[in-house]
């Protein structure tokens, strides 16, 4: 066990966005949350990577209490995050912003006086990051200037960069054409074998991509986990489906389920 | 994007505009009137501070109104040295000021970088006249408004007590002065340039993202703190012995505000900005003072034309003319 998540519960005034949740996550699984709006998926990230501090219940990272300790520090441990929407440095060059995550975990800051630019193992490490997701020949390019899709990318990239154990990722693909979706999780997954992160925990609101690549899904309903196991289990159960996607949704996975099954 | 001849004729250019830069500054006395050189004096000291000031402001986006408690900081240390100890080697009034400030600016620093936008810039400014009123009311330690005597300090050891003042401030304590500013302004650029100016620019840009990328967000804004006040403090233990007479109005807020008023004017987003904005603001005012006793409304007048017509400053104007031109 890697990670995993004790009783915890948060609530915003008398809005309840987690109430009592509680897994684990192991090595070498790519996990999946799904949920309606406001189901607490992105709360529970934010829990889980000590933004917020649960009311109740407690975190724990290879069996030590990480409960909202702060991003800053988990980073250090070997956690790391992106965002649901685009975070970055705007004035950054696009290698610059790489080399953020690349100084802060060799530890190279403390060095006051040490060229940045000089520093060839910094720079080569961000290239290497750089290439892993396609973003090498733009290197150069001030990162507000680049297309919503290659800001997305270098977000995730960054949290790469800091060579985490696991990677939590708050809907990757989310404003994203539905083309490049799957060219995004493949670069993800190819790019976290490359580096070595163990788990993925990941938000998502696209059933084709959930399905596809998850070896197992947690569903959150008003705050509660409404389901915890394999793909195959969850598509087959009507109610965690119809719940989750709304019905429209839940006809088109159960329409592709049954033509599967035939 | 730039190819790799560019980037290097361009390094040259601004090597060789530098050293000429520099050459010029250093031969002024010898073809200027005295007057001249002392503003440029008086300049020299007011660059230590922005300079450093500019590293809390622009690149790590804390507007401080408190700063120039520093720069008294600084300047209180000689006058308390030369002339209440009868101390006057100047290295050591340096190395006095830069501890004392430092501690004070760790103290406060651990305060202030708790907050950030207008609760730091009014937290800033309360330790400020928090400063100026000790000055104030504790008369018999620092002579009340009547502020204390700075006596002429040896440099490097040396006596210079038979030259007459302006010949003195003019020519040892010009050289001296220019020596630390190109120094300080080196040991800066290496400190922009390196991982902690990254990371300090990368809390400017966005302090969440920031943190998870592993970036001590508050550590690092108390480096920028301690580091800033540390310049302020030098910029104003040269100041003293060249104003002769230091008082509680180098701590009041308005001063605080000239330091504020240089950076923009000469703009933060550049690493020289400052030092233009400070040597622009020295001989504007001397100008203006000179034509009207209304001087402050001129100024007001020219602030609010560059926050809103030219947000990067003298700096940001030329460049962005340089661009237009190359287009």
């Amino acid at each position: 066990m890697i990670l995993s998540a004790e009783d915890l519960h948060k609530h915003y005034g008398e809005f309840c966005a987690l109430g009592g949740v509680s897994f684990q996550v192991y090595e070498g699984e790519f996990i999946s949350i799904i949920g309606p709006n406001g189901a607490g998926k992105t709360t529970l990230i934010n829990v889980l990577t000590g933004l917020l501090k649960p009311n109740r219940g407690r975190v724990f990272f290879k069996e030590m209490e990480i409960t909202g300790i702060g991003p800053e520090r988990l980073s250090r441990l070997g956690l790391a995050r992106s965002f649901q929407l685009v975070n970055i440095f705007p004035n950054f060059t696009v290698l610059e912003f790489l080399m953020v995550a690349i100084v802060s975990r060799l530890g190279k800051v403390k060095n006051f006086f040490s060229s940045l630019l000089r520093d060839q193992e910094v720079t080569e490490e961000a290239l290497v990051v750089a290439k892993l997701f396609g973003l090498d020949e733009k290197r150069d390019m001030l990162t507000k200037n680049l297309p919503q899709g290659d800001k997305k990318m270098l977000d995730v990239a960054s949290a790469f960069a800091l060579h985490p154990e696991v990677i939590l990722l708050d809907e990757p693909t989310s404003g994203v054409s539905t083309s490049d979706k799957n060219k995004i999780m493949e670069t993800l997954v190819s790019a976290s074998k490359k580096i070595g992160i163990k788990s993925i925990i990941q938000v998502e609101h696209d059933m084709d991509i959930v399905f596809s690549y998850s070896d197992r899904i947690i569903a959150l309903h008003q705050g509660k986990i409404l389901a915890d196991g394999a793909p195959e289990k969850i598509e087959k159960d009507e109610e965690v489906v119809c719940t989750v996607v709304g019905q429209k949704e839940c006809f088109k996975i159960f329409r592709a389920v049954l033509n599967r099954e035939n | 994007m730039r190819n790799r001849r560019e980037v290097t004729a361009l390094k040259s250019f601004r090597i060789v505009s530098l050293v000429v830069g520099g050459l010029f500054l250093l031969g002024l006395p010898l073809w200027t009137s005295q007057f001249i050189s002392y503003l440029m004096l008086t300049f020299f000291a007011y660059a230590i501070t922005v300079i450093g000031f500019n590293l809390l402001f622009g690149y790590t986006g804390l507007l401080s109104f408190g700063h120039a408690l520093f720069m008294a900081v600084g300047a209180y240390t000689a006058a308390f040295l030369t002339s209440k100890f009868s101390f006057h080697y100047m290295e050591i009034i340096l190395v006095v000021a830069v501890i004392v400030a430092s501690l004070l600016a760790a103290l406060i620093g651990a305060i202030c970088v708790r907050y950030i936008k207008i609760y730091f810039a009014m937290l800033t400014l309360a330790f400020g006249m928090l400063f100026y009123t000790f000055l104030l009311k504790f008369y018999y330690l620092t002579g009340g408004d009547e502020g204390m005597r700075v006596l002429r300090p040896y440099l490097l050891g040396f006596n210079f007590s038979e030259i007459p003042k302006m010949q003195f401030l003019t020519g040892s304590y010009y050289l001296y002065t220019f020596a630390l500013l190109a120094v300080l302004t080196f040991v800066m650029w290496k400190i922009v340039s390196s991982p902690l100016g990254l990371c300090l620019k990368a809390i400017r840009d966005n302090p969440e993202k920031a943190e998870y990328l592993g970036v001590s967000v508050r550590k690092y804004r108390w480096f920028a703190f301690v580091i800033s006040g540390a310049y302020a403090a030098i910029g104003g233990a040269l100041l003293a012995p060249a104003i002769g007479q230091v008082d509680p109005g180098l701590t009041y807020w308005t001063h605080s505000g000239t330091l504020v008023f240089m950076t923009l004017l000469g703009g933060f987003e550049n690493f020289l900005g400052p030092l233009i904005g400070g040597v622009v603001y020295i001989f504007l005012q001397d100008k203006v003072m000179s034509l009207t006793q209304y001087w402050r409304f001129i100024f007001g007048g020219i602030l609010a034309f560059i926050v809103i017509a030219a947000p990067g400053g003298i700096a940001g104007m030329i460049s962005s003319l340089v661009r237009r031109r190359k287009s």
